[in-house]
C-alpha cells in the first residue's frame, strides 16, 4: 500500500508537470471532439493522430494518446444524447434513453449525468486498476479459446433475453450481425467471403459504417419527413442541471456500471461496447420501472455511460500488465507505445517507473480535465438543438459520411452506411431492435475464430465446452437464459421483457 | 394477417436462403474440421429457424397497414443524396459534393431561401473540410481545380 502511494506520488510528479499537463489537455480536448463527431470513434481517432506524436517523447504520446481515448469515449455520449448519432459504437445504448431524455426537454441533465458518471466510473476504475489488476488479469489469462467462445455466447444471450420483446427478434438480429460480420477473408483459410469482387471488403465489414447507418442514418430517415418535425427543445439554464429525483436515480447504476464496466474491460474483446449493452441490459432488469426504458430512463444514460469510461482503465489491464491488447483500441496503443520504444508488460513498471506511474497519474488527471471541460460546455452542445431540423439534418448527414469515410477513406463505407441506413429505417417500421446487429458484426469474427481455435484444440470434440469449468459454467447461464424465456410459454403469461414491450408501444397491460 | 412480424420473418428467410446458396461456393469443411462456410451456414440455418418462429408467433404484431409512411420521399431523398455523395466524392471531390449534396437537401428539398442555402452549403462543406484535412490532417479527396 505504501509503495503504491510512493509510487502514485512519483506518477503525479509526472502527470503535473506542465509539458505533460498539456498534452493531457489536448488529448482530452481533441478526443472529445472525436468522440462528438458521429462516426469518428477512437480507434480512428488514435490511429490518425498516431503521426501527431512521433515528435514527442513516449511519455507525453502515451499520455495525449490516452487523452484521446478516454476523452472520446466522454464526448460520444454527446451527439447520442441530442441526436441519437452514436459518436463511437458504445455510446449506442445512451442513445435509447438519453435521445429519449431529449426529447423531453432533459438534454442538459442527461448530458450532466453522463459527464459526472464518466467522471466517478473513471476515477474509481483508475483506482481499480492501480490496486486490481496483478490478481485480475491473471484471472483473465485462464481464459483459452473455448472460455472466450463460451464468454462470447453467453453475451449474445445476455444481449437477447435483456432486450424488450421477444427474444427470438433479438436473437435473429444478433444472428444478422453475426452473419454480417462473416463478410471478408476467412481468417484462418484466407478464403473470401461474399466479397464479389469488392477489395475493401476483405477486412470486413466495419462497425463504424454499420453503427452510423442503422442508428445515425436510419434516424434522420425516419424524422427529417415527418409532418410534424420534431420540436426543438430550448432547455433554459437550470434545466441543464440534473434534479434531485435524477441524481438519486443514477447513483446506483453509475456504481454498477463502474464496476460491471471495470470487470468486462479485462475481459478481451470490445469491452467498452459489451459493457454498455450489459449495463444497459442489467439497469433495465434490476429497475423498478423498467417500462421507463426506452422512454428517458435516468439509468439507461448513468449506468452505460459509465460502465464504458470504467472498461476503458479496465482494457488496459492486460495491455499494461501483460502486454496484451485486449481490443483494437488497446492493440493501436500498445502499437503506439512500440513504436515509442516502450515495451508494455511485467517489466514496464520496474524498468520505466515513470511512464507506468505518470501514465496512471494522467488517467486522474485527464478525467478531472473531462469534467471541467465537459460540464460548462454542455451549454453549447444543447444549443445545438436551437437549430430546425430541417437546417441540422443535412450538416449531420454531412458529418455521417465524412465520418464513415475517414476511418478507411473509402467509398465503400459510405455504400455499407447507405445500406444500414436503409435497413436500421425498415427494421424500426417493422419493430425490430437494431442494437444486437452492432454487437453481432463486432463480436462474429471473435466467436468463428474462438470456435475454430476450440475445436483444433480439442481435434474436433466439441466435449471441449464442457469438460472447462469456465466454458461450462458460462453456457449453463447462457442456457438457463433461453430456459428462463421460455417460462412464459409454458406459464401463458406474459413475462416481464413482453411488458415492457407492451409499454413501449403504450398497450394496456 | 399480414403483420410487421411476418413480413420482417419472410425478408430474414430469404436472405437466409441466399447466403445458404451462396455458400455453395466455399468449401464447408466437416463438423470437427469446420472450412470457411462452417459458420455462415450454421448462421444462416439459425436465422431461418428464427424467421420461421417469428412467423408462427408473429400474428400478434401490429398490422402492415398500420404502419406510416409518410416521410417516404424525403427517406428517398436523402438516401438518394447519400448516393450521389458515395458516387462524387472521389471523383468531385470532397468540398464540391457535400457543398452540391448540402444545397440540394437545404434549397430543394426543405425549401429555404437561396442565400441561406448557398451560405450553409460552402460554409458547412469548406468548414467541415477545414477541420478534418487542414486542422486533424485527415486526407479527404480533392476534385478539379484542386476543390
Amino acid at each position: 500500500m505504501a509503495e503504491t502511494v510512493h509510487n502514485l506520488l512519483l506518477g503525479f510528479s509526472v502527470a503535473l508537470s506542465p509539458p505533460v499537463l498539456l498534452y493531457a489537455f489536448v488529448g482530452c480536448v481533441v478526443g472529445t471532439i472525436v468522440g462528438v463527431l458521429p462516426g469518428v470513434g477512437p480507434l480512428a481517432g488514435i490511429s490518425l493522430l498516431l503521426p501527431a506524436t512521433f515528435g514527442l517523447d513516449a511519455t507525453k504520446a502515451i499520455v495525449m494518446l490516452a487523452g484521446i481515448y478516454y476523452g472520446a469515449m466522454y464526448g460520444g455520449s454527446t451527439t447520442s444524447i441530442l441526436m441519437r448519432i452514436p459518436g463511437e459504437a458504445a455510446s449506442v445504448m445512451t442513445c435509447i434513453d438519453g435521445y429519449a431524455m431529449a426529447r423531453k426537454g432533459r438534454a442538459g441533465a442527461a448530458l450532466a449525468i453522463a459527464a459526472v458518471g464518466s467522471y466517478v466510473a473513471g476515477t474509481v476504475s483508475v483506482v481499480a486498476l492501480m490496486f486490481l489488476a496483478p490478481p485480475l488479469a491473471s484471472f483473465a489469462l485462464r481464459f483459452g479459446p473455448p472460455e472466450y467462445f463460451a464468454l462470447l455466447i453467453l453475451g449474445l444471450l445476455v444481449l437477447a433475453y435483456m432486450s424488450s420483446g421477444s427474444m427470438v427478434k433479438a436473437l435473429a438480429m444478433a444472428t444478422l450481425g453475426l452473419l454480417l460480420g462473416m463478410i471478408g477473408i476467412d481468417q484462418m483459410t484466407g478464403y473470401f467471403r461474399f466479397a464479389y469482387g469488392v477489395v475493401e471488403l476483405g477486412d470486413g465489414i466495419g462497425v463504424v459504417p454499420v453503427a452510423v447507418g442503422l442508428f445515425g442514418l436510419s434516424e434522420i430517415l425516419a424524422t427529417a419527413g415527418q409532418e410534424t418535425p420534431p420540436a426543438v427543445i430550448k432547455p433554459t439554464l437550470r434545466e441543464l442541471l440534473p434534479s434531485r429525483q435524477e441524481w438519486k436515480e443514477s447513483i446506483w447504476p453509475i456504481g454498477r456500471g463502474t464496476v460491471l464496466g471495470f470487470l468486462i474491460g479485462i475481459i478481451p474483446g470490445s469491452a467498452h461496447i459489451i459493457s454498455s449493452f450489459v449495463s444497459y441490459a442489467v439497469e433495465r432488469r434490476l429497475s423498478r420501472r423498467p417500462e421507463e426504458f426506452g422512454h428517458g430512463a435516468v439509468a439507461g444514460v448513468a449506468g452505460p455511460e459509465s460502465a464504458n469510461n470504467s472498461a476503458t482503465s479496465g482494457a488496459f489491464v492486460p495491455m499494461l500488465a501483460l502486454g496484451v491488447p485486449s481490443g483494437p483500441i488497446p492493440a493501436v496503443m500498445l502499437a503506439a507505445m512500440m513504436v515509442h520504444g516502450v515495451s508494455p508488460g511485467p517489466l514496464l513498471i520496474k524498468q520505466q517507473p515513470e511512464l507506468f506511474w505518470g501514465f496512471i497519474a494522467s488517467m486522474y488527471v485527464g478525467n478531472v480535465v473531462l469534467l471541467i471541460l465537459n460540464l460548462p460546455l454542455v451549454g453549447v452542445f444543447v444549443n445545438l438543438l436551437r437549430v430546425p431540423y430541417p437546417l441540422l439534418y443535412p450538416g449531420i448527414l454531412v458529418f455521417c459520411i465524412l465520418g464513415v469515410y475517414a476511418v478507411n477513406s473509402s467509398v465503400v463505407d459510405v455504400w455499407i452506411m447507405l445500406v444500414m441506413g436503409l435497413v436500421g429505417y425498415l427494421l424500426r417500421k417493422l419493430d425490430f431492435e437494431p442494437a444486437p446487429i452492432v454487437l453481432g458484426v463486432i463480436l462474429a469474427p471473435m466467436i468463428e475464430m474462438a470456435l475454430r481455435q476450440s475445436l483444433a484444440m480439442s481435434d474436433g470434440h466439441y466435449a471441449i465446452f464442457l469438460t472447462r469449468p469456465i466454458a461450462t459454467t458460462l453456457l449453463t447461464v447462457g442456457v438457463l437464459l433461453v430456459l428462463l424465456s421460455l417460462k412464459s410459454l409454458v406459464t401463458r403469461g406474459l413475462d416481464w421483457r413482453a411488458r415492457i414491450a407492451m409499454a413501449e408501444k403504450g398497450e394496456e397491460l | 394477417m399480414l403483420t410487421t412480424n411476418r413480413v420482417a420473418a419472410v425478408a430474414l428467410a430469404v436472405l437466409a436462403v441466399l447466403v445458404l446458396f451462396e455458400s455453395r461456393k466455399l468449401p464447408l469443411g466437416s463438423l470437427h474440421n469446420p472450412g470457411p462456410a462452417y459458420m455462415p451456414v450454421l448462421l444462416a440455418l439459425a436465422l431461418l429457424a428464427f424467421a420461421i418462429l417469428v412467423a408462427v408467433y408473429g400474428g400478434a404484431g401490429r398490422g402492415l397497414s398500420a404502419v406510416g409512411w409518410s416521410e417516404w420521399r424525403h427517406a428517398a431523398a436523402i438516401l438518394g443524396t447519400c448516393a450521389f455523395a458515395a458516387i462524387a466524392l472521389e471523383r468531385l471531390g470532397y468540398r464540391l459534393t457535400m457543398a452540391v449534396s448540402l444545397a440540394f437537401l437545404i434549397g430543394v428539398i426543405e425549401r429555404q431561401g437561396v442565400i441561406l442555402t448557398l451560405a450553409l452549403a460552402v460554409t458547412v462543406a469548406a468548414g467541415s473540410y477545414f477541420l478534418f484535412d487542414t486542422l486533424l490532417r485527415v486526407p479527404l479527396p480533392r476534385g478539379p481545380f484542386g476543390l
